[in-house]
């Protein structure tokens, strides 16, 4: 008799086999160690976690329970299978009531027929369910993600948070859809089961039951077994997979070192590594299959002759033997399954745990209910006795003040580390201040709409982020209800329209990784149109510093002048130029303004600054005399 | 796929002593219903109690000799399968190494490490299911139907409706669910270039206050998985009910005509049984056929990618006869040299270069971003083969140069600063492994690395992380620079290697090297304070050489340098980066 548990809406188009012999034999046969290692994961706190998951299956509730009644009818209906082909073996076909059994078939046909209509619906809404709620916890997390501040993404590596987001998720998705009502048929597959065997004759029952101790001997002897060689096997895939990636990161220059020869004998030693755990990991798991079976075979085999020997003693019928053996075959795997199960839902509840302290981050604090709107902002900008530290004990920024004009061109200037981008982090408040203030039009910027505040502001940075969208989209990032028109319009003044020209498909060529198929400059050129399109009312400009050519160079320097006009600038400045343009320069080091004012007063000084200009200045008066 | 079988050949005795001791599995997992079936036609029926116990004695040593071929089996398959994963991912990695640049251009980094590393354990997977399952599916299947007819013929005619028609539902189900399942992988990998975008790209997202926007962008890649997933998973639940219909409406038949066959007396009761079990053992060798489909397909297009490694055709290595003298001036010229990407009829990169630089000469390259000079550089060390011309070292040509000699002699800092895992010290010494500690502090003091090392509480025994993350980029190529120094080229190259480096340090960088004694040295840099004390500087404008000379003579006889001189010295760079 065919049961159809491991397949009820199973997230995977392979079809775990349940029933036969050795079948597939569990791990080993999809990705290595698939169920296995995920043992190893355990959730810090289950029962809260589940708790707050029970919120997003809450809504669907009543559709659960339909779920759940589905499998309690399924998996009854599975059971009289075998009860009925007994019944006709006894009752019809050895005294041969044909007329009898013909209504048993048709019976049975009847029976099968809405069993596998039930299995279909209860697929069918539990697919359409599961789905449902692994789409809206996708999209709680990355709702979530965008309301993070930017602290989180600056601690938190990437690779971190895109396996959350999928991986998790995913994990959640797979026992959801078949560990939840596995578990559940499982459970009453055993217990009716062992109702109706002992209906049916108890001191057979007894005999079945013999495997039982067998099968959870085997179970535990051997997956904890393989549970510990899959992990080993795991640690060192891991350390292969990291050797072969910074080898293939960086083997131009081991081709430029002539190292190829230790980098293979480097690889080869882990990889026999891997070749010895492998094997070890591998039979373990791979040999999990021809237990079961044997022991799947041992019942078939007590069941054979000790049933045969009641049935000849007339103690039993041969129906009811016949029963027993397809019972004890439905009875062996749930148990060797629930072990299963119950790891994966044991990695499930730890991914949802992980997805849920994501969604526990705080967020960038809400605007306080009086956040005022600007308009018409005229660009006046002050630091009020800025403080600020990324971690505690280690200061970044210390005591800094200073006002500009509206319109004016500010130069922050000082050396790598200075604190120089902390002052853009906190006047976009990707940061907040740790004590002093910041004003525009004399205004606090916490008392400004976050939004508000940052459309305020235009931001060009040197290593600049763009889509892998058209160059069109990527410009009009900065006003999405711009048109064409404009969008030319903005690139022309950006001086990115020749290069934009000259690509295959003008507007509409599509960027690839972020933009990887234009030169740094181009990205930065595109990055301006970006700003002009969006208007801002302040500009904050980061100057590129190397591997941009000078031409290219000079076409940046023209466009930011022109961005620059009549609006509030800062310019973490690297050019002589943009320096001695500026209505002042502020040199940082150490978290500190040491020194404020034009080109020429800082001169005069002859202090820090002077001592930087002047390490160019030498070079330059020796090349004058020299021509 | 098959062109990958050699690597099992160090294997073949485990490998064809899996299959026959699955078949040992399978001969008993069969015999066990037939048997079943004695006892009860036999056995009960006469009563013959001793009948039964030898007969269920014999049905559980059968089990044993199952245990052992199957246990056997996996042993067998299991060395099989780890030697040939093993052995092609050490050849595939080999090959890796000695790919040439232009190999390296066309693969990218990320898709190597899957071939080497994923795709490379999905065959070695399938290796070790063909060894097992692929074995034992079809066996079952044909031992099943066999049975069936060595049970009962008549009963066996059963078959001929219920496996065609199985066949069908599979075949079709294998044909719809694949490409629905591309579809879902596909919407997978948007979704998560969604994710990654807004993670790169969070500062412009967050400055532009375009949350909302990524939100919807977001929301509609995950529209668009799940309903992608949604008809894939449908096709899944409308298949698995029916198929088993099919088979239970098989079962069903059995009963009902085998009643009929005991009726007219041509079977017993036990047969029935037995029959009923076969049927259940050829469904699922069924299904165990059509995962194997899946699996295989998407095997082979692993083998395909592994393949298009072991295939490429690596252009730069050692003529049959290379020359193995050591190369000790350093004197480098280029004769006539034209190259392109493309190779020959492609569009040229350099146009006729013709310069010398003898040995100990400080040769800078100046020019505009996409004039060449980079490419120029990488023709020394043979990373790229000429066009046409001859590049020559030592009045010897490159190309009859053994790589290894070559190479060995020349150092190169390329514009991206690419350091490894492990300690400072590591980083350094990678360059030269048997250089000592006197060495290492030399050669960072002289890429102006020293001190900045020293000011880390662990000084040398600094970690740093995967390429190099915890160090700021002028300080990532200051280690370069050490690391290319302590090697004692004979020529250097450094390609822009000094970007994110302050001037002040850079000049000092320079002046340490020209104390480096009796070193051709290459420098490519963007500013000219940079390289203006160079003994012979290249002017590169669009692949052609249109000056050489000192800085002197370029400024009184070059118009370009003259341009670039006056845009820079007018606006020079302050400081740092």
């Amino acid at each position: 008799m065919l049961d159809h548990r491991g397949q009820r809406g199973s997230a995977s188009p392979s079809f775990r086999g349940p029933g036969f012999r050795g079948g597939f034999r569990g791990p080993g046969f999809g990705p290595p160690g698939a169920h296995f290692v995920h043992g190893a994961v355990k959730p810090e706190d289950p029962r809260k976690t589940l708790k707050r998951f029970w919120e997003y299956l809450k809504p669907h509730r009543v559709k659960l329970l339909l779920i759940f009644s589905l499998v309690i009818v399924t998996s009854l209906l599975m059971l009289a299978g075998p009860y009925l082909i007994g019944k006709a073996i006894d009752n019809y076909i050895i005294p041969k009531d044909f007329r009898g059994l013909l209504r048993l078939v048709a019976l049975m046909i009847i029976l099968y027929v809405v069993n596998s209509l039930l299995i279909w619906l209860q697929g069918y809404i539990s697919v359409r369910t599961v789905q449902r709620i692994v789409f809206q916890l996708r999209k709680d997390l990355f709702n979530k993600l965008q309301s993070l501040p930017l602290r989180f993404f600056d601690s938190t590596p990437h690779g971190d948070v895109m396996s959350r987001l999928t991986n998790d998720i995913d994990t959640i998705n797979m026992s959801l859809g078949m560990g939840l009502t596995q578990i559940f048929s499982s459970i009453i597959s055993i217990i009716g089961t062992i109702i109706i065997m002992l209906r049916m004759s108890p001191l057979l029952t007894l005999v079945s039951l013999i495997v039982v101790p067998l099968t959870l001997l085997v179970t535990t002897l051997v997956s904890s077994r393989t549970r510990e060689s899959f992990l080993n096997n795991q640690t060192i895939l891991g350390q292969l997979n990291s050797v072969a990636e910074e080898n293939i990161n960086g083997l131009k220059v081991v081709k430029i070192f002539a190292r190829e020869k230790r980098e293979i004998e480097k690889f080869e030693s882990i990889n026999e590594e891997l070749r010895r755990v492998g094997i070890r990991a591998q039979i373990y798991a791979g040999v999990m299959g021809p237990l079961m079976n044997v022991v799947n075979n041992l019942s078939f085999a007590f069941i054979a002759g000790f049933g045969g020997w009641l049935s000849a003693r007339d103690i039993v019928s041969v129906g009811t033997v016949a029963s027993f053996i397809i019972y004890s075959r439905q009875f062996t795997r749930p148990i060797n399954e629930l072990a299963n199960l119950f790891n994966m839902m044991q990695s499930a509840i730890a991914g949802a745990e992980r997805v849920f302290k994501v969604m526990d981050e705080p967020p960038e604090p809400v605007d306080p209910p009086d956040a005022v709107e600007l308009k018409d902002v005229k660009g006046e900008v002050e630091f009020r006795n800025v403080y600020f530290s990324y971690k505690e004990d280690v200061p970044v920024l210390k005591d800094i003040n200073f006002h500009v004009k509206p319109g004016q061109t500010i130069a922050l200037v000082g050396p790598t580390g200075a604190g120089k981008t902390t002052i853009v982090n906190l006047l976009t408040r990707f940061y907040d201040v740790n004590s002093g203030a910041i004003l525009i039009d004399g205004i606090d910027i916490r008392k400004i709409k976050r939004s508000c505040l940052r459309s305020l502001l235009g931001i060009v940075l040197q290593d600049t982020y763009l889509f892998s969208e058209s160059i069109k989209e990527n410009i009009k990032y900065g006003r999405l209800d711009a048109t064409d028109q404009e969008v030319i319009e903005a690139a022309r003044l950006a001086n990115a329209e020749h290069f934009i020209l000259r690509l295959p498909k003008g507007y509409d060529t599509v960027l690839t990784d972020g933009g990887e198929n234009l030169s740094q400059g181009q990205r930065q050129l595109l990055a301006i149109a970006r700003a002009i399109l969006a208007d801002p009312a302040i500009l904050i400009l980061d100057e590129a510093t190397s591997n941009v050519d000078t031409k290219t160079e000079k076409q940046i320097q023209s466009a930011m002048l022109k961005l620059m006009e009549g609006r509030t600038s800062f310019v973490i400045a690297h050019r002589l130029s943009t320096i001695r343009n500026a209505d002042m320069i502020l040199v940082i080091n150490n978290g500190e303004i040491v020194e404020r004012g034009t080109h020429e007063e800082l001169l005069r000084k002859k202090g820090f600054y002077y001592n930087l200009y002047m390490s160019q200045f030498g070079i330059e008066e020796k090349v004058t005399e020299a021509v | 796929m098959k062109k990958l079988l050699v690597y099992l050949k160090p294997y073949w005795k485990v490998a064809l002593l899996a299959p026959l001791l699955m078949v040992i599995e399978v001969i008993c997992d069969l015999s066990q219903p037939a048997l079943l079936a004695r006892i009860v036609d036999y056995g009960i029926a006469k009563g013959d109690i001793s009948f039964i116990l030898r007969t269920g004695l014999l049905m559980v040593g059968i089990a044993f000799i199952g245990m052992i071929g199957g246990v056997g089996c996996t042993i067998a398959s299991t060395i099989a399968s780890q030697g040939f994963g093993t052995d092609l991912r050490a050849s595939v990695f080999r090959k890796i190494q000695y790919f040439s640049f232009s190999n390296l251009d066309r693969f990218k980094a990320s898709t190597l490490i899957t071939r080497l590393t994923n795709d490379i354990t999905q065959l070695q997977n399938l290796v070790m299911m063909s060894l097992r399952i692929v074995v034992r599916a079809p066996l079952l299947f044909l031992g099943g139907i066999i049975m069936t007819i060595y049970i009962n013929y008549k009963l066996a005619s059963i078959l001929v409706f219920v496996i065609p028609l199985l066949i069908l539902v599979f075949t079709y189900m294998v044909r719809k669910s694949f490409p629905l399942f591309t579809i879902v992988q596909q919407k997978i990998d948007k979704l998560n270039a969604v994710i990654l975008e807004n993670l790169l790209g969070i500062r412009v997202v967050k400055a532009f206050v375009r949350e909302e926007l990524e939100k919807l962008r977001f929301n509609n890649a995950n529209e668009e998985l799940m309903q992608a997933s949604l008809n894939a998973f449908m096709l899944m639940i409308t298949f698995m009910p029916l198929i088993m219909l099919i088979m239970n409406i098989g079962v069903v038949s059995v009963l009902w005509f085998g009643g009929l066959l005991v009726d007219r007396g041509d079977m017993h009761v036990g047969q029935i049984m037995a029959s009923v079990n076969y049927i259940t053992q050829i469904l699922f060798s069924l299904m165990m056929i059509g995962n194997i489909f899946v699996f295989i397909s998407r095997a082979s297009a692993s083998a395909e990618r592994v393949n298009e490694i072991l295939d490429a055709e690596v252009d730069i290595k050692n003529t049959s006869n290379p020359d193995r003298t050591p190369i000790t001036r350093g004197e480098v010229i280029f004769d006539n040299v034209s190259f392109s990407y493309d190779g020959q009829g492609g569009e040229l990169v350099l146009k006729d270069i013709s310069f010398t630089a003898s040995p100990g000469e400080i040769v800078a390259i100046l020019g505009t971003t996409g004039s060449g000079k980079s490419t120029l550089v990488n023709l020394i060390p043979r990373l790229y083969d000429v066009t046409s011309g001859r590049v020559l070292v030592d009045g010897k040509d490159v190309r009859d140069i053994d790589l290894e000699v070559l190479r060995s002699a020349i150092s190169a800092v390329p514009q991206e600063t690419i350091l490894f895992s492990g300690t400072i010290r590591d980083n350094i010494l990678w360059g030269n492994e048997s250089a000592t500690e006197e060495e290492v502090i030399e050669s960072a003091k002289i890429a102006q690395a020293h001190d900045f090392i020293m000011s880390f509480p662990e000084g040398y025994d600094t970690v740093i992380g995967q390429r190099g993350v915890d160090l700021s980029g002028g300080q990532k190529q200051r280690i370069a620079i050490a690391r290319a120094i302590i090697k004692k080229p004979v020529i250097l190259i450094l390609d822009d290697c000094t970007s994110a480096v302050d001037l002040a340090t850079e000049q000092r960088i320079l002046k340490g090297l020209k104390r480096l004694k009796r070193c051709t040295t290459f420098i490519i840099a963007q500013r000219i304070s940079t390289i203006m004390n160079a003994d012979k500087i290249l002017v590169l404008d669009d692949g052609e050489l249109i000056a050489q000379g000192t800085h002197l003579e370029l400024l009184r006889s070059c118009p370009l340098y003259q341009e670039i001189y006056k845009s820079q010295m007018g606006e020079e760079v302050l400081v740092d980066a």
